[in-house]
């Protein structure tokens, strides 16, 4: 805080904390409070909203825990994010790693182009491309019946198909916080390393994780959050049968019109994700400030 | 009374005492293992960077236990060298022995040497013994052990009982001296020291220069140190090479560097001294003259000098006498300004009559600055052919 008004002075500082503060009530505070509000609210049709029965009750989240298979799904929502996670962070830290310190300034600049551009296109249209290529006459099953490795096509909608889809729909949010970190890595660090003795593995365990760990803490915040929140990839890519958690929360909104049964089912989900947030900081040892930074 | 007459007999002192020291070193290594193989021996090593040569053609010997330097100007091929010796570098052509063997394709973590880095390169995220025990948990050694050799090593180099603080809390020489216990700490054969205090203020690196030198001695172990700094490489080093443009210009012990260049480089990188410039008259047995627009003078000159050939007469600051008679070569100065260093001074003279103002050093030492001509005075300055070598232009 202080920074800041080092650096603006006091007037034009105070500005940019009110404004921050402004956006912080109008987008976070406000729909959230509303949100909790009308969770713990009964669905009641108009005339009877304000009577003796609109009272605070746990109702709609005692639905949700009571259900034969919601919170089934709300676990499988949870579980698939962390598996997202796992495996874009599983994909990018080599990339990152190669990135930010082996590849040429001509290598990475190429890289980088080329990663971006499917990234030029909307999230709803990249989602599309995989339903494009996962289709059961699409060029995936085509081309591996082709090389002999399918005798018949696989139905790859479902939940497979969800964690791809969403594996690459957020990839580039994992690899740009790690491939930072990394490449503020002195090279003369992984040198010192080696010429001591250590093996490659010891090197990215001891030396380069260590020092890439508020990127990845970030990179993984990123790619949860947004995972559990999605509702594009699951929507084009899993199977007709089964649902995703933010479908189910969208049902209740826009289909069925309980809106109180959604913002109940809503911040169950934005619980869930804090509290894994906070989780994976305090497992990285970060603390949200320089994970932000 | 005589100034130079005082220095020259106190640098013989210092000759001897160098030349003993360094003859009993090789003395008891020759008796403790026969005749040993060199620490480090580079023959015939280049490096090309894609089109730029930063390494031409150069062969060198490190003895055993010896403190050897490379001083060289910086972008000189300094680092270039280190890097091929640790292995982080292989040369486009030539081999790196390191202790008789042979290093083509042994890689950096399979050598017997540590380098400590310009930048020190700490790991910030351990605590200090966990720095200084790192190459020895690469090696699989167990924790408790880890931790009592860390301490071990913290006592050598005067850092006991700072095992558990962060590299961040440490000062500037701290710092160093973990790094310097870190790289002991894998028991290298060869310890290789890029510009270790080139960060560090001047107080604080000439007290590190002390102790690096006791240091090496109480270890035994090679130290092939670099640096720019032509008296940091003059007050530690047993040999030290003098490295221009990727070349080597001269190998030998300090005094040797300093009283007998071989090039106009060496004569002019080590130490302070005066250039005159002219063309070689006669040379035989080691003594030439040289005829320039200062005039006519005699100096010394190694084998190869010939008439005709252009070429310079260097003679150091403490050689100059502030009076002619007696001397094989006088040099006519005006005396334009003094700076005072304490014990003596260094007077600023410009020759007189050349075409272009040169200016001229003299060391004048305090008992005879009394005696000296005033600023704007005319004198002449004397000096003998002994204290004065001729170096041919490359
Ligand atoms: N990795 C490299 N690629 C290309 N040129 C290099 C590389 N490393 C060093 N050089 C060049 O080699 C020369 C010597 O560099 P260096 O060994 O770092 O000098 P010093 O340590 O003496 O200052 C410089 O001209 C430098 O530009
Ligand atoms: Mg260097």
């Amino acid at each position: 805080m202080t920074e800041i008004f080092q650096r603006f002075g006091k007037p034009l500082g105070g500005c940019f904390v009110v404004l921050v503060l402004l956006w912080l009530a109008g987008m976070v505070l406000v729909p959230g409070i509303f949100m909790i509000n009308s969770s713990l609210r009964p669905h009641l049709p108009p005339p009877l909203r304000g009577g003796d029965q609109d009272v605070y009750l746990f109702d709609n989240f005692a639905y949700l825990i009571n259900h034969s298979n919601h919170g089934q799904i709300f676990l499988k929502t949870v579980w698939s994010s962390a598996l997202v996670t796992m495996a874009t962070l599983l994909l990018c830290y080599p990339v990152a790693y190669w990135l930010a310190q082996v590849a040429s300034k001509w290598q990475m600049r190429v890289m980088l182009v080329l990663m971006l551009v499917p990234y030029l296109m909307n999230e709803v249209l990249r989602g599309l491309a995989w339903y494009i290529i996962l289709a059961l006459a699409g060029p995936l099953n085509a081309g591996l019946m082709a090389l002999g490795l399918l005798d018949e096509p696989v139905r790859w909608y479902g939940d497979g198909g969800v964690v791809a889809g969403m594996a690459y729909a957020y990839v580039l949010f994992m690899l740009f916080p790690i491939c930072n970190a990394i490449a503020t890595l002195e090279k003369d660090q992984i040198s010192a390393a080696r010429d001591l003795g250590s093996s490659a593995w010891r090197i990215h365990w001891r030396i380069v994780l260590p020092h890439a760990k508020v990127g990845v803490a970030t990179g993984c915040v990123f790619v949860f959050m947004m995972a559990a929140g999605s509702y594009v990839a699951p929507a084009l890519l899993g199977a007709p049968g089964s649902r995703w958690f933010t479908q189910i929360v969208y049902e209740w909104f826009f289909e069925i019109g309980n809106w109180n049964r959604g913002a109940a089912y809503g911040v169950a989900l934005m619980a869930m994700c804090l509290s894994v947030v906070l989780g994976l900081l305090a497992l990285f040892r970060v603390n949200l400030t320089s994970a932000i930074k | 009374m005589n100034c130079a007459e005082n220095i020259r007999t106190s640098f013989s002192v210092l000759d001897t005492l160098l030349s003993e020291k360094a003859g009993n070193a090789a003395g008891d290594m020759l008796v403790a293992s026969g005749c040993p193989p060199s620490a480090v021996r580079l023959s015939d090593v280049e490096m090309d960077f894609g089109g730029t040569q930063a390494i031409k053609r150069l062969s060198l010997d490190v003895k055993k236990g010896e403190f050897f330097s490379i001083l060289g100007p910086s972008g000189c091929g300094k680092t270039t060298l280190l890097r091929l010796i640790s292995g982080f570098l292989q040369p486009t052509a030539g081999q790196v022995f390191i202790n008789g063997r042979n290093m083509l394709s042994v890689p950096s973590n399979k050598r017997a040497t540590a380098m400590i880095f310009q930048s020190l390169a700490l790991f910030p995220f351990m605590t200090v013994w966990e720095n200084v025990a790192f190459g020895l948990e690469a090696r699989g050694v167990g924790k408790s052990e880890r931790r009592r050799e860390a301490e071990r090593l913290l006592e050598l180099v005067a850092l006991p009982g700072y095992g558990a603080r962060m590299p961040s809390e440490l000062s500037g020489g701290q710092r160093q001296r973990v790094a310097i216990a870190r790289a002991l700490a894998i028991k290298p054969e060869v310890l290789l020291l890029d510009e270790p205090l080139s960060a560090l203020d001047l107080k604080l690196r000439q007290h590190m220069r002390t102790e690096l030198r006791d240091l090496q001695k109480r270890t035994g172990v090679t130290f092939f140190y670099i640096t720019h700094d032509q008296s940091e490489a003059l007050a530690m080093s047993d040999r030290v090479a003098v490295m221009n443009a990727g070349a080597l210009q001269q190998v030998g012990t300090p005094q040797q560097l300093y009283s007998q260049p071989a090039t106009q480089f060496v004569a002019s990188f080590v130490g302070e001294t005066n250039a005159i410039a002219g063309v070689v008259v006669s040379s035989a047995s080691g003594t030439a003259v040289l005829d320039g627009p200062d005039g006519r003078f005699t100096g010394r000159c190694l084998a190869g000098l010939q008439p005709g050939m252009r070429a310079c007469l260097y003679v150091r600051p403490e050689a100059l006498n502030l009076e002619a008679n007696g001397y094989e070569n006088s040099l006519p100065l005006t005396m334009e300004r003094f700076d005072f260093e304490g014990a003596f001074a260094i007077a600023k003279a410009v020759v007189s009559g050349g075409t272009e103002p040169r200016q001229i050093s003299l060391t004048i030492s305090q008992r005879n600055l009394s005696e000296a001509p005033a600023v704007g005075a005319a004198f002449r300055a004397g000096f003998s052919s002994q204290d004065a070598i001729i170096l041919p232009d490359d």
